[in-house]
């Protein structure tokens, strides 16, 4: 089977998502520390736990700023368009070959090409951790920096409560979407290829 | 015996006070102390001067003023000024010789008497005076210092209050002092500490000065009381966020205890906090926790079928 090779990520891309994968992998971390810490058995000491998610979490900021205008000035963006023309015909095409088709050798029903890097499942989940969940953890995050700025009350319940309950549901959806973003990423001919082409830059399909 | 004489007026009021409680529970005014709230409910007061046969209006030493409204609605507002003061202060000009007179004592009254046994005046006068500011100051530090006796109210013991109104009500209590250089100079001449300053290290310190009353870090956890007396040395305050931002946290044992109606044994706060506060660390919701739980349940068990099915079909 001849194999092609695709130069599908760029540096700067790949640069910017070594960053991204370290501060959440950070964030998730001391995130769990702090939401469940305890004087007799901390995971991470909660004083370090929580400087460390604040220092991760300005540069999760940072980086995501530096995506969001990079995704808008170069073709990467095209990847986060999701087009609802036949969108759950497409999705459920993809599930049914992650679920059977995969099993028997069957072809990708959406193979990567160089304008299309992600299946309609990946375009889906990828859309909504960057543009839905990123914000809302970056927006009740940098709120949560800065506590005296958020409303005292709201409906009797405080705002701040608020903030942190929609602050740690959204980092647990990123950290449910993370587990299995590393999972898919396994999946292929070999278990390794995909974490190789993330660092290396170039997709070998077959 | 002496003890006996100041005490014995105030036990005949306790006996007779029925006649002055007031109607409807509207706070009324005892009627002998109208004619004291003329003067010591003012900013002002006038006196006569026989010399000139004339009558001067002259400013009342602010800590002598009593918030008239404040003492009716406080806990000894049924009590008559003299059930506490000396009698003769009924005469005006009051006697000069009556400022070097001893008062009355909180524990003069309180202390050893089963009607007050809910709340534990003996333990607490044990604990004060183990406290920083017994051993610095000595028996000048009464309660009266810290709990004005005139508008003293039960607002942690009230229910209905609001985590908010505990904490405003009981750091006041501190700040009368620590935030006031003529009050704090009544005990030392020492150099009043700039709260702020020495709280520098606080984060968020606005927030917890609102949020915590000061005695959550510097007094020992008190499984007997409400609130511990035992005021710590400033080296021994609790300094570790974790001891309250936690699952075990101080303030379940502090300020939450007046809140303790339902169920913990779970380790779940919410229903304590009753969401007046977040508390980071401390605060976890049961049906959150199950629907994580459920959701990370299915995405391993989805992930670990589809690795048994990789391996079985390889």
């Amino acid at each position: 089977m001849n194999s092609e090779k695709l130069y599908l990520y760029p540096v700067w891309l790949r640069l910017w998502h070594g960053l991204n994968a370290l501060c959440i992998i950070m964030l998730i971390l001391t995130g769990i520390s702090i939401q469940y810490s305890d004087i007799k058995y901390p995971f991470i000491p909660f004083d370090t736990a929580i400087i460390l998610h604040n220092i991760f979490g300005v540069i999760a900021v940072v980086s995501y700023v530096f995506f969001f205008f990079a995704n808008l000035f170069t073709e990467n963006g095209k990847q986060y368009r999701i087009k609802m023309k036949g969108l759950l015909q497409r999705l459920t095409k993809q599930t049914q070959y992650y679920l059977t088709g995969y099993f028997k050798d069957a072809p990708k029903p959406y193979p990567i090409e160089k304008n299309n890097k992600f299946n309609p499942l990946q375009r889906i989940a990828y859309t909504s951790a960057m543009y839905l969940l990123m914000p809302i953890v970056i927006i009740t995050g940098v709120a949560l920096l800065f506590p005296e700025f958020i409303i005292d009350e709201v409906f009797e319940i405080s705002g701040i409560q608020i903030t942190a309950i929609v602050h740690a549901a959204a980092g647990f959806f990123i950290s449910i979407f993370f587990i299995i973003h590393l999972y898919v990423a396994s999946v292929g001919k070999h278990p390794l290829k995909n974490y190789k082409s993330i660092i290396s830059g170039y997709h070998e399909s077959h | 015996m002496q003890k006996l004489i100041l005490i014995l007026p105030a036990l005949l009021f306790l006996f007779f006070q029925g006649t002055a409680v007031a109607q409807d529970n509207e706070p009324e005014m005892v009627d002998m102390n109208r004619t004291c709230f003329q003067c010591h409910g003012n900013s002002h007061y006038g006196v006569y001067i026989e010399m000139t046969d004339t009558r001067e209006r002259r400013i009342m030493n602010p800590y002598y003023i009593v918030d008239s409204i404040g003492y009716m609605e406080g806990v000894h507002g049924t009590f008559a000024c003299i059930h506490c003061h000396n009698y003769e202060y009924e005469t005006y000009p009051h006697k000069a010789s009556l400022k070097l007179e001893p008062q009355y004592k909180c524990m003069d009254c309180h202390g050893g008497d089963d009607l007050f046994a809910e709340f534990h005046f003996d333990e607490i006068s044990e604990q004060v005076n183990e406290s920083v500011h017994v051993k610095a100051i000595g028996d000048n530090f009464t309660c009266a210092k810290c709990h004005d006796p005139h508008t003293y109210k039960l607002i942690a013991r009230d229910s209905t209050s609001m985590i908010k109104e505990i904490v405003a009500g009981n750091n006041a209590m501190c700040l009368d002092c620590h935030g006031d250089l003529t009050r704090y100079q009544l005990f030392t001449e020492q150099e009043q500490p700039q709260i702020m300053e020495t709280h520098d290290w606080l984060p968020n310190q606005e927030l917890h000065f609102k949020n915590v009353r000061c005695i959550e870090c510097h007094t020992s956890v008190q499984d007997t009381m409400n609130v511990s007396h035992k005021i710590l040395a400033k080296e021994k305050a609790v300094k570790k966020c974790v001891e309250c931002h936690s699952t075990n946290s101080l303030l379940s044992n502090k300020l939450y205890k007046y809140k303790r109606t339902s169920d913990r044994s779970s380790g779940f706060y919410n229903d304590v906090i009753l969401n007046e506060a977040y508390v980071v660390g401390a605060n976890r919701n049961k049906h959150l926790n199950n629907i994580s739980l459920l959701i990370f349940a299915l995405t391993f068990g989805g992930i670990l079928v589809h690795i048994i099915m990789r391996i079985v079909k390889r």
